[in-house]
């Protein structure tokens, strides 16, 4: 690329526009109402409401685990309301890392193993795999837990490897829903500082909680109420 | 900041989650997962393929043995040759027994492809261990004549002593019948046994060996056909004529024998060939083949259901793997394949198992009958393909329920 053409802008690594949720039923329940959302690259936000307001449910819809029933989702400047299933399981595993809760590793592999797997999605093969699952391992500080077994492991030592698995493919965006919410005080703390080294190493990152304390923490806030937006704080 | 995206950046961008759509979870990656999580649910694993394992071994034990068995008839049957026949007098007009005429084997002893004939004839003379016993105790055997040709006609073989030969017809000595010299307490010739034959002693010379295609003779102790008759004091027909005749041309041999045995009245000989009685017999047991066939074919639906059973309880039990693997962008058939190869690798397991436990189950059962081992190539090859796909179709109604399931109802589950 020549040093003069104009740099391509970098779309937000997030875009929800008009988004509600309805879940079939009778009569059916209405989770999200017009969500209007953006995550700008390199961004760090959290979104905080109470339990049952709706956040897991704008994070699926958020990482195209579920469609919105109206609006619209762009994930790096990609709308995804018309990709097929198998486009959106694409962009997964191209643009976003999730991290949960309950960390959900796989139990029967060890650390590295849980960590290179989010690379097999992407067709990568075995020892490149397992060489970024390592990088990866070493940048969340595990680099001494790296052939442990889950079950080895503590709540925090977990969520980091989590979170190494999320970041490994080199995702737009990371997702995380209650991150800290299996976790003592300690790991909270230790994970959140982590998230915030990511952040200003530049990784996106986009946090779902419902402790004000956490989320007080980051740059850009966004509180939820009742699934839909009543404040939004850079 | 300016965070609008052209339309052509985007339909790049499309491309490019299209090329990554169609970069697959590779092969190896859903073997691994398949292998993996198969061995590591170990107790379980192995009692669901259990049964895929013991239909399989039952049915490559039973082709296993028929071919065996098979092998050892056609080895017998090679052996004793396919070219014997025997001409009897069959029924004549009324109720009269037609008889053969006492010169017939050597007629047919002229016939070109008949290398050797031998007649038989059944006397009944009584037959003693010794004299001194009562007469009632005739163990079930009786007293044949017999040309000296008999042996080699039959390609029988001496368990004990030498054929007589030479001095067959006019020496007062006997050849018995394997069975014969069961029952008469006879093992070997050495000390010059006697047996009771009529009113005279006559020294057994020979044991035989048990001869398959004329299974009357083992139980019989034969004597030449003039010392029958001069113990018999009597003209006697034969009663039978063993021929030997070329490998290609019993069938036609099998034609000219009636008239050349009985010119005047061909339909009243009876030609019969004994290596068909024998094959018959084994095709008898091929109903027992048909019948363990089919309970190998239960204990595979068996284990086929076993292992439908066990993947169902695999789905279920990992439902959030399910959800998680989504959302590290697998596609439903990436899951689909996960659990297919899974189930398939089970089937595998117990078909290789099954293949295994069919063979040794029959290379102990073929010896134990000193048979020659034979375990066709097709019935392992048969058993591991069709465990396989046994664990395809058991599998493939848990894959498909995985792959359906709704990653946020996977995530949520937990
Ligand atoms: N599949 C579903 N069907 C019906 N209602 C659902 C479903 N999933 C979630 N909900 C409802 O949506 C609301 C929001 O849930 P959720 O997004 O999990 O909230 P939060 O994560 O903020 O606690 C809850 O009232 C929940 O009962
Ligand atoms: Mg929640």
């Amino acid at each position: 690329m020549s040093a003069l053409a104009p740099t391509r802008p970098v779309p937000p690594a997030l875009e929800l526009v008009a988004v509600g949720k309805e879940y079939a039923g009778s009569p059916p329940v209405r989770v999200l109402h017009g969500v209007d959302l953006r995550v700008d690259d390199g961004d760090f936000v959290t979104i905080v409401g109470q339990s049952g307001s709706g956040k897991s449910t704008l994070l699926h819809v958020a990482g195209t685990l579920d469609r919105p029933t109206s609006g619209r989702v762009l994930v790096a400047g990609v709308d995804t309301t018309e990709l097929s299933d198998d486009q959106l399981a694409a962009v997964r595993s191209r643009h976003l890392g999730f991290v949960f809760q309950q960390f959900f590793l796989l139990e029967d592999l060890s650390a590295l193993d849980n960590v290179a797997l989010a690379l097999a999605y992407q067709g990568v093969g075995m020892a490149e795999r397992r060489t970024r699952a390592g990088a990866l391992l070493d940048r969340v500080g595990l680099s001494h837990r790296v052939h442990h077994l889950p079950r080895e492991l503590s709540g925090g030592e977990r969520q980091r490897v989590a979170i190494a698995r999320a970041l490994v493919t080199d995702p737009s965006l990371l997702l995380a829903d209650e991150p800290t919410g299996n976790l003592d005080s300690q790991s909270t703390r230790s994970i959140l500082d982590l998230l915030h080294e990511l952040h200003d190493e530049g990784v996106t990152i986009l946090v779902i909680t419902h402790d004000t304390s956490v989320a007080a923490l980051a740059p850009h806030q966004i509180t939820v109420a009742d699934g839909r937006i009543t404040a939004d704080r850079r | 900041m300016n965070h609008t995206i052209s339309p052509a950046d985007q339909v790049t961008d499309t491309e490019a989650i299209r090329h990554v759509a169609s970069s697959r979870f590779r092969f190896g990656d859903i073997l691994a997962a398949g292998v993996g999580s198969m061995t590591r649910r170990g107790a379980r694993s192995v009692l669901s393929a259990l049964g895929v394992s013991i239909g399989i071994a039952a049915l490559v034990a039973v082709l296993g043995l028929s071919d065996s068995s098979r092998a050892e008839l056609s080895d017998r049957l090679d052996r004793l040759g396919t070219n014997l026949l025997v001409v009897t007098a069959g029924q004549g007009f009324g109720t009269e027994t037609a008889s053969l005429d006492t010169d017939a084997a050597a007629r047919i002893s002229h016939i070109g492809a008949v290398n050797e004939a031998a007649a038989v004839i059944s006397t009944d003379l009584t037959l003693l261990r010794n004299e001194w016993m009562s007469t009632n105790d005739t163990r079930g055997l009786g007293v044949v004549g017999a040309d000296a040709t008999l042996l080699d006609t039959l390609n029988g073989t001496i368990a004990d002593g030498e054929w007589p030969g030479d001095h067959w017809s006019t020496a007062p000595v006997a050849v018995v019948g394997a069975e014969a010299a069961r029952r008469l307490g006879i093992t070997s010739v050495a000390d010059g046994p006697t047996v009771h034959v009529g009113n005279r002693d006559v020294t057994v010379v020979a044991i035989l060996d048990p001869l398959s295609l004329a299974e009357d003779l083992d139980r019989a102790v034969i004597v030449s056909r003039p010392m029958a008759e001069q113990i018999a004091a009597a003209d006697l027909s034969p009663t039978a004529i063993y021929i030997r005749t070329g490998a290609a041309t019993v069938d036609a041999v099998r034609g000219l024998l009636p008239a050349t045995v009985s010119p005047l009245a061909p339909e009243e000989v009876e030609v019969t060939r004994p290596s068909d009685a024998l094959s018959a017999k084994e095709s008898a047991e091929e109903t027992f083949t048909a019948l363990f066939l089919g309970l190998g074919a239960v204990a595979l639906l068996v284990g086929g259901i076993g292992i439908a059973n066990v993947m169902i309880i695999s789905v279920i039990e990992r439902r959030t793997e399910i959800g998680l693997r989504r959302a590290l962008g697998a596609r439903r058939r990436d899951i689909r394949r996960q659990f297919l190869s899974e189930s398939v690798a089970l089937g595998l397991a117990g078909g290789i198992a099954g293949v295994l436990m069919g063979s040794v189950a029959t290379v102990v059962f073929a010896r134990t009958q000193g048979w020659r081992v034979v375990i066709p190539p097709a019935a392992g090859v048969v058993g591991i393909v069709g465990a396989v796909l046994i664990g395809a179709i058991a599998g493939l109604y848990p894959a498909v329920r995985a792959a359906r399931l709704a990653p946020t109802d996977a995530l949520r589950g937990a």
